[in-house]
């Protein structure tokens, strides 16, 4: 069977080039590997192996030629047993290579729609407990760890120092070194071992001192966990949590002083949880630890010692991707995540002496973002303010109000305003930084400048 | 604790042991594997060995060619002239608790892992049938079932990834060992050196397998390592090194027999350097013309892996008539998988929003 030689194209980009030169001639018997001829564009110069062994028969394109388009039958292959003075080519013919508009337009296919969920109802008379968020959290990793022995953590500090801010206090003493594991100061590297466990079956919680450091580990959150379930086709799954204090702490500096939920929150393939008071923090982290995604939680350390209440229950676990209504109201909703909600309730209860009955929501899930609540409010009340403690480019607060143009417009008695820190640096003197960060007098003018008061 | 090497000077017979040469197990490996460099195989082992070898060869100049001819898109890493070292360390590992992991040169690993190579080309040609279903590429493919772990597009990332993989290993007491792959030019990355350090702290089961086919896309080992015996990079972190000939199918294989062994005894891990040679660029749009013609044709000439496994062969009695059955074998698969790669259809429109998440929320 003769084997027609086509032009090669030296990148998915080119359509024509020169056939520069023959380095075989009618006749030659040539083996895989041989080079036969050289082909040029106007960036390179490849060699065109052979892939086949046979003879040269007929040389359909003279070298020198320019313009030669790619698929072009350039020369003809005699295999074995074949009279390579016999084999004729068809016609020199180029051929399309099928591109990915070749196939009739297919309709835009539908992106699915979210599941409907709520809380789970906590049963009347369940004792509430008072819990700091630190505890909440512990507890979560406590009972996932009893639970389920794949689970893990990872970190600076979390064994022997019982955490750099405590939050894994008495996880070593349970669990043991086995699963409580002291890292060297080496992010990328610890999160790309977790990341590889994850791959391998296990469950870990990857603790971060802070955020802040995980931006050297950044690649293997983005990278190496949020795309491989899509590029394997469902085939490699990643259920690993990334966890560990985001945003400002206090008067710590630019370099440790950063919310990064948008950061994660811009990447399809991850979850990104950002809890606020401690009932969330355990059901959201105790959820997210039983995820087969990978999720980013991102805690806050100023939010760490403030106390709550919390459910008594066997197994507090609460919904990811649902927003929570934290204080109803009929005149403005206020939405907010992690520390901004605290603020964002001083604000409300401040605006509720002047007459405005604000509505307050926690988004608590970044990604997948619960439009639905969001825009179920601003229905109800026709005004919004978001209000995030973080940079305001390109920030949560930008989609939410990107949120309310495009499904909410009709809804809307006035724009959207967001209420952020200050598009700087965050400084350390300690006025400055008062002034760069988000606090209640700036969502209450936010506010009454929305509800035209 | 007093050095152990005694002063050179001296003349005097080396006084220590190597129990008591605290630089011994750095070197041991080496030494084990100098003294017996070379797996000795029977007849049909080595037929099969040169089988895998072959099928790799063909199936990269057929991806070549339908890149050429606009098939495959991006970018397309062949392994043609490394064919040794995949085969070679991949025929020494336990197939049923070993995890192997690598960099985006990856066809010639699943390969040698025995994955249908219809899959592998149906994923270079982006078909529902590949084997990450369309959405990987070249670059990223996967085989869970089979322990390969990918197929990692971020150059150096498979390093903390493999150790981790080792780590899940040893968290679980299952007695495999993960073998990660990576090039010359990845290994000059600062998380290889991260996990190297806790991989060595932990005494995880990994080998890391430096192929160093002699440049990092076009530059040249010396022109971007200050130590270019990459064996010798793991000294600082205790891990022992191997220099191995990696165009040489059957040394590739004793010396991953005796890092196996080394390995899963509990010792930690082990860094082997491959030294081999690609024959085509760096990927099908570099044109390599940061080398000369000549230095390629002298590596086909004098090195190629395949031709050695060949004389390998003769030497034991086997005819060209077998080789030419087993060509012809060879020829069949990859022109079927080319076939069935070109003519499978493109994942479906709905495929776009699958699997980004696992869960739905």
């Amino acid at each position: 069977m003769a084997i027609e030689l086509k032009m090669p194209a030296l990148s998915p980009t080119m359509e024509e080039g020169k056939l520069a030169r023959w380095l075989v001639k009618e006749g030659d018997e040539v083996k895989s590997g041989d080079i036969l001829a050289e082909i040029e564009t106007d960036k390179a110069t490849m060699e065109f192996e052979a892939v086949d062994e046979g003879t040269i028969g007929k040389i359909l394109v003279a070298e020198g030629t320019e313009g030669v388009k790619v698929g072009t039958v350039i020369a003809v292959l005699a295999g074995e047993g074949e009279d390579a003075s016999a084999v004729s080519a068809s016609a020199p013919k180029a051929e399309a290579a099928p591109a990915a508009d070749a196939a009739p337009a297919a309709a835009r296919p539908e992106a699915p729609a979210p599941v409907a969920k709520k809380d789970p109802e906590v049963p009347h008379g369940t004792n509430m407990k008072i819990s700091t968020v630190r505890e909440a959290l512990r507890d979560a990793m406590t009972e996932e760890m009893r639970r389920d022995d794949r689970v893990f953590v990872m970190g600076e500090e979390v064994a022997e120092y019982q955490g750099a801010y405590k939050v894994t206090q008495g996880l070593l003493e349970e669990f043991g070194a086995q699963r409580v594991i002291d890292t060297p100061i080496t992010e990328y590297g610890f999160a790309g071992i977790g990341t590889g466990a994850a791959m391998g079956g296990l469950r870990p919680v990857i603790e971060f001192m802070t955020f802040n450091f995980a931006m050297q580990a950044i690649d293997h959150i983005i990278n190496s966990a949020a795309k491989t379930n899509y590029m394997s086709g469902g085939q490699m799954r990643c259920p690993i949590v990334f966890r560990g204090p985001n945003g400002a702490a206090a008067r710590v500096g630019a370099q440790h002083s950063q919310n990064y939920g948008p950061w994660y929150a811009n990447v399809p393939g991850l979850v990104v949880i950002a809890p606020y008071d401690a009932s969330d923090a355990k059901g959201l982290l105790k959820a997210a630890i039983r995820s087969d995604d990978p999720v980013v939680f991102l805690e806050n350390e100023l939010v760490y010692g403030r106390s709550f209440e919390l459910p008594e229950l066997d197994d507090h676990v609460l919904p990811i991707g649902k927003a929570r209504i934290m204080r109803e109201g009929k005149d403005v909703t206020i939405v907010s995540y992690s520390i901004g909600v605290g603020l964002a309730l001083e604000a409300a209860e401040q605006l509720a002496g002047e007459g405005i009955d604000a509505e307050v929501i926690d988004l608590r899930t970044l990604r997948p973002l619960d439009k639905e609540t969001v825009l179920a409010s601003l229905a109800k009340t026709n005004r919004m303010v978001v209000a995030e403690e973080g940079f305001p480019v390109c920030s949560i607060a930008s989609e939410i109000i990107a949120i309310c143009m495009e499904d909410g417009f009709d809804n809307l008695d006035a724009p959207v305003v967001r209420v952020c820190n200050e598009d700087v640096p965050l400084p350390y003197a300690a006025n400055l930084e008062k002034l760069a960060l988000i606090d209640t007098p700036r969502i209450v003018e936010a506010v009454r400048k929305v509800c035209y008061r | 604790m007093p050095k152990a090497k005694i002063d050179a000077g001296s003349g005097a017979e080396p006084a220590v042991t190597p129990a008591q040469d605290e630089d011994f197990a750095l070197h041991s490996l080496q030494e084990a594997l100098a003294a017996d460099r070379r797996y000795t195989p029977n007849k049909e082992e080595l037929l099969n060995l040169y089988e895998q070898m072959v099928l790799i060869r063909r199936f990269e100049e057929r991806a070549g060619q339908l890149y050429g001819l606009g098939l495959i898109g991006g970018f397309c890493h062949l392994y043609i002239g490394q064919e040794a070292v995949a085969v070679g360390l991949q025929s020494a590992l336990d197939s049923n608790r070993d995890s192997v992991i690598t960099g985006y040169r990856d066809h010639g690993h699943m390969l040698a892992y025995g994955i249908d190579p219809k899959v592998i080309m149906a994923e270079l040609t982006g078909r529902e049938a590949g084997i990450s279903r369309g959405k990987g590429g070249s670059m990223h493919m996967f085989s869970v079932e089979h322990k390969f772990y990918g197929g990692h597009g971020i150059v150096g990332a498979q390093v903390s990834l493999g150790a981790g993989l080792a780590f899940a290993h040893k968290y679980r007491e299952d007695g495999g060992v993960a073998m990660a792959y990576f090039g010359d030019g990845a290994a000059n990355q600062g998380q290889v050196y991260e996990s190297f350090n806790m991989a060595a702290l932990w005494k995880l089961p990994i080998i890391f397998v430096i192929e160093n086919n002699g440049y990092a896309m076009g530059t040249a080992v010396k022109r971007g390592s200050a130590e270019t015996h990459f064996y010798r990079r793991g000294t600082a972190f205790r891990i022992p090194g191997m220099q191995v000939d990696g165009m040489d199918v059957l040394e590739v294989r004793k010396a991953a027999e005796v890092a196996l062994e080394y390995v899963r005894a509990g010792n930690g891990p082990v860094l082997m350097e491959l030294n081999t040679y690609r024959y085509r660029g760096h990927s099908m749009s570099d044109p390599a013309k940061y080398r000369s013609r000549e230095e390629v044709q002298d590596v086909r000439e004098k090195r190629d892996p395949i031709e050695h496994v060949k004389q390998d062969l003769a030497a034991l009695g086997v005819d060209e008539a077998a080789l030419k059955e087993i060509d012809k074998r060879v020829r069949a698969q990859v022109a079927e998988s080319a076939d069935f790669a070109e003519n499978s259809p493109e994942p479906e429109p709905s495929e776009l929003y699958t699997d980004v998440l696992v869960e739905r929320y």
